[in-house]
Order: structure tokens, then C-alpha cells, then sequence
């Protein structure tokens, strides 16, 4: 199974865009935690972008990161989006009532 | 049909998701349907997850605390129990540990109560083993460990005629 490393982390304009691996569960969490809150206090980044085009599972943990990064950027107006969720991912989602604070933008 | 497993191994973040993929792949068997492979295996990792995070205290998974790696000789030591049986089309799952125990049940199981806001986790545990499963049982004794006891009826799902 491909790891995440330090270049699935990019900061294009005022986004944060973060390819998240195979599997978001605890045991990758604080990797992408800390890598991307490194760049969000470094860089002038507003928006944060979660690609779940390779993802195929997550669990609590994965809602944990999302929710904490929502929580950063949302006092300096930013917002955090969803692009290439699948159908297990948005029930996650939806179960766990992110999906009223996040965007899922339909791929 | 009756078949049983059980794994054994250590509380340490890495077993996760060898921890789901051997549910998983022991179910199997029993011809569920993705759906139902797929919320097995969220509520066995949010149990493990539990186990390792709460039971234990080993917090930190991949990549350790503050981007050093995770310190082998500062992880407490513990084992988490998977036990399976499958009976028919029900399978039961019990998750174990031997850690700290929990204080407050009723509240523990709030969804987005969680006792480490500090590792920014969504307090969703059990909530999502609630969702995800039939049933869910948890016992906890402070100081003697944590059982959780889920079950889930097998191939009754339908995600293939169930386009929306």
C-alpha cells in the first residue's frame, strides 16, 4: 500500500490541496495533521481541499481531521472541500453531519 | 454455518488496519455485501482504535507526536482481543482490552464527547459502531479494561439495487 508522504501535500494559490492515502484511519492521522497544519500557519493558505480520489476507507479519525482543519481556517472565512468521494466516503460523511459544513463537490 | 476466530496482538496504531482486513477477510466467506463489508470494518477499527487510543493511552499512530516518529519505548505495553463468530448469517464481534478502563460509560458514548480533545478526534466512536452495526454492548470496568460486543446480520443489504 502507497504511504503518504510530504508531496501529496501542495499549496497552490490560497489552497491547501491534501491527497489523502488508501486508508484515513488513526494510524495515519497525525501525519496529515501535522504536515498540514505546518503549512497552513506557514503559508497564506485560506482553503483547504481533501482528495479522496485514492481512498477507499475511513473511519471517526478521518471526520477528526477534517473537523479540526474546518475549525482553523473557518475564523479567517476559509472553507474546506471535498472532491472525488466515494460512495462510502459520503455515507461517512453524511453520517457524521460534516457534510453540512464542508463542501462535497460532486466529481 | 458456524465459524470462529479470534487475533491477538499488540496496541500499537499499526495493527489497525491489519485488525479490520482480517474481519474482513473472515467474513467474507459469508457472502456479505460490500456495504456491510465496509461498515464491519469502520466499527472494528473504531474499536481497536479505542482500545489503543484510550484503553492503552498509546496516542500517537503514524509519524509519531510533533513529526518524530513514534517512540517504541514509550508505548505501553497491552494486547487487543478480536474474537469473531459467525452463526449462520449473524456475526458477533467482540473487541477487548486489559487497559484503563472507562469512567463515564453514558457519556463516552455521546456522540462527540470525546476525553482527548487535544488529538482533535471526532468523539464519534461509538457512534459510529452504533450506525454501523446491529448491535452494540459495551461493558468497562476502570482498571480491569473495556469490552465492546457488536453484531451484525449478514447479506440482507442491498447496495447494488439501491442506486439514488
Amino acid at each position: 500500500m502507497e504511504q503518504i508522504t510530504t508531496e501529496d501535500f501542495q499549496v497552490i494559490d490560497n489552497c491547501l490541496m491534501i491527497r489523502l492515502p488508501e486508508e484515513v484511519d488513526h494510524h495515519r492521522a497525525g501525519f496529515i495533521c501535522e504536515n498540514a497544519d505546518r503549512l497552513l500557519c506557514r503559508e497564506n493558505v485560506c482553503n483547504v481541499v481533501f482528495d479522496f480520489e485514492n481512498t477507499r476507507f475511513m473511519d471517526s479519525s478521518g471526520i477528526g481531521i477534517i473537523m479540526g482543519r474546518q475549525r482553523k481556517i473557518a475564523c479567517f472565512g476559509g472553507r474546506v472541500y471535498i472532491i472525488h468521494a466515494d460512495r462510502q466516503i459520503r455515507r461517512i460523511l453524511s453520517i457524521s453531519g460534516l457534510e453540512r459544513i464542508v463542501e462535497v463537490l460532486e466529481s | 454455518m458456524k465459524n470462529e476466530m479470534e487475533l491477538l496482538f499488540d496496541a500499537i496504531s499499526d495493527n489497525e488496519g491489519f485488525a479490520r482486513v482480517a474481519v474482513s477477510a473472515f467474513v467474507a466467506g459469508a457472502n456479505p455485501t460490500l456495504e456491510e463489508l465496509a461498515d464491519i470494518k469502520t466499527a472494528v477499527s473504531e474499536a481497536v482504535t479505542n482500545s489503543i487510543i484510550h484503553g492503552y493511552e498509546n496516542l500517537y499512530g503514524y509519524g509519531g507526536a510533533k513529526g518524530q516518529p513514534a517512540d517504541r519505548s514509550r508505548i505501553n505495553p497491552g494486547k487487543v482481543r478480536v474474537h469473531c463468530l459467525l452463526e449462520g448469517d449473524m456475526l458477533h464481534i467482540l473487541v477487548r482490552d486489559e487497559g484503563k478502563g472507562i469512567e463515564d460509560l453514558e457519556r463516552a458514548m455521546e456522540p462527540l464527547y470525546t476525553t482527548k480533545p487535544e488529538l482533535e478526534r471526532s468523539g464519534m466512536g461509538f457512534a459510529f459502531m452504533e450506525a454501523f452495526m446491529d448491535d452494540l454492548e459495551v461493558e468497562s470496568e476502570p482498571g480491569k479494561g473495556t469490552t465492546v460486543r457488536m453484531k451484525k446480520k449478514i447479506g440482507v443489504g442491498d447496495w447494488i439495487d439501491r442506486e439514488d
